[in-house]
């Protein structure tokens, strides 16, 4: 298949780096890792999470997530899933950025285990310090363009809303509020965080957001790498529609085929 | 537990008692525990210990170390 050039040349720019899929995807809950790397492959994806754990040190030669997705090839964005204080999300960060040597990180800190819901004081606290030291935080949050405002003045370099709670797959809930925080937003806003199926991704894409982050919808599917494809394909479609520009609705039906010249 | 073995460490890495020869530096440690130095990250102390200077930072008794790499995650 090939790209018109319009979708060709149509980038998003991140912290001064460029991408061409809007698609970033997990690394979590595959079943093995070379379903994770041919789900990322199929994906399209030029941007994968992953988080920061211990080594099992009374297993030092198991496999590694970076064995199978080579991160020269593929941006790793660590994140800081896991974590219910600022302290804690930076000190993850930190190493992070010491076993990655990079500054692009994912910002999460979650309020309580039962939903999975952001903590938007901690995260804004957080994201404050990580900023001052150089990180360069694309941010987990609320869906309200208030926090979304107060995370750019922190020095988010990227908002990113939940559509529902994480692994829910109950897709974009608050249309109206993600819309507010893209046209509000000078930084680019991606849907992270509830999205189940290849409509719910086109929905974000269409209320013009730069991208979708996603693991659970891929890993959990019947067939991830289908659905991988699934969702390059809707985050694409998406896009275009948005960039298309949908027509009016109406409240009553208006015929495509002429009225004059009926028999 | 056996009284302190003189020239012997005590350390906590990533929750575990481990034991290493006095004067190990933390590149010691981690190769001791057959790791590949630039897939992982060290916290000493609480503090980072950048890569560069794993060679050159003694471990001293008693010391916790966490050791981290990049796994799976959303």
């Amino acid at each position: 298949m090939t790209d018109t050039p319009a979708a060709t040349a149509d980038t998003w720019t991140v912290a001064g780096r460029t991408f061409t899929s809007r698609l970033i995807v997990g690394t979590g809950k595959y079943k093995d890792f070379e379903q994770n790397a041919a789900a990322v492959e199929a994906s399209g994806a030029e941007i994968v999470t992953v988080a920061v754990r211990r080594v099992n040190i009374s297993d030092p030669k198991a496999p590694m997530l970076t064995d199978f997705i080579d991160p020269k090839k593929i941006t790793y964005l660590p994140n800081t899933a896991g974590c219910f204080t600022a302290d804690d999300a930076i000190r993850t960060l930190r190493l992070a950025r010491e076993a990655g040597g990079w500054d692009l990180v994912k910002l999460e800190v979650l309020g309580e285990a039962r939903t999975l819901y952001p903590d938007m004081r901690e995260t804004l606290k957080a994201c404050e310090v990580l900023a001052k030291e150089g990180f360069a935080p694309m941010v987990y949050c609320v869906d309200d363009p208030i926090a979304a405002k107060q995370l750019e003045e922190a020095g988010a370099v990227a908002i990113m809303p939940l559509g529902a709670p994480i692994g829910s797959g109950l897709g974009i809930q608050n249309k109206v509020t993600v819309r507010l925080i893209v046209e509000g937003a000078n930084v680019p806003v991606l849907v992270d965080a509830g999205v189940g199926t290849a409509s719910d991704a086109a929905v974000a894409m269409e209320l013009g957001c730069d991208g979708v982050l996603m693991n659970t919808a891929i890993a959990e599917a019947k067939d991830p790498l289908r659905m991988a494809r699934a969702m390059k394909l809707s985050v694409q479609a998406g896009r275009d529609a948005y960039l298309a520009g949908r027509m009016a609705t109406r409240r009553y039906a208006d015929p495509s085929s002429p009225l004059a010249g009926l028999i | 537990m056996a009284p302190e073995t003189s020239g012997e460490l005590k350390l906590t890495v990533n929750g575990e008692m481990r034991r290493i020869a006095a004067g190990a530096t933390i590149a010691d440690l981690v190769e001791s525990l057959g790791l590949n130095p630039q897939k992982v990250a060290v916290e000493h102390n609480a503090e980072i210990a950048p890569r560069s200077t794993l060679a050159d930072v003694a471990l001293a008794d008693g010391d916790v170390l966490e050791i981290v790499h990049f796994v799976g995650g959303g």
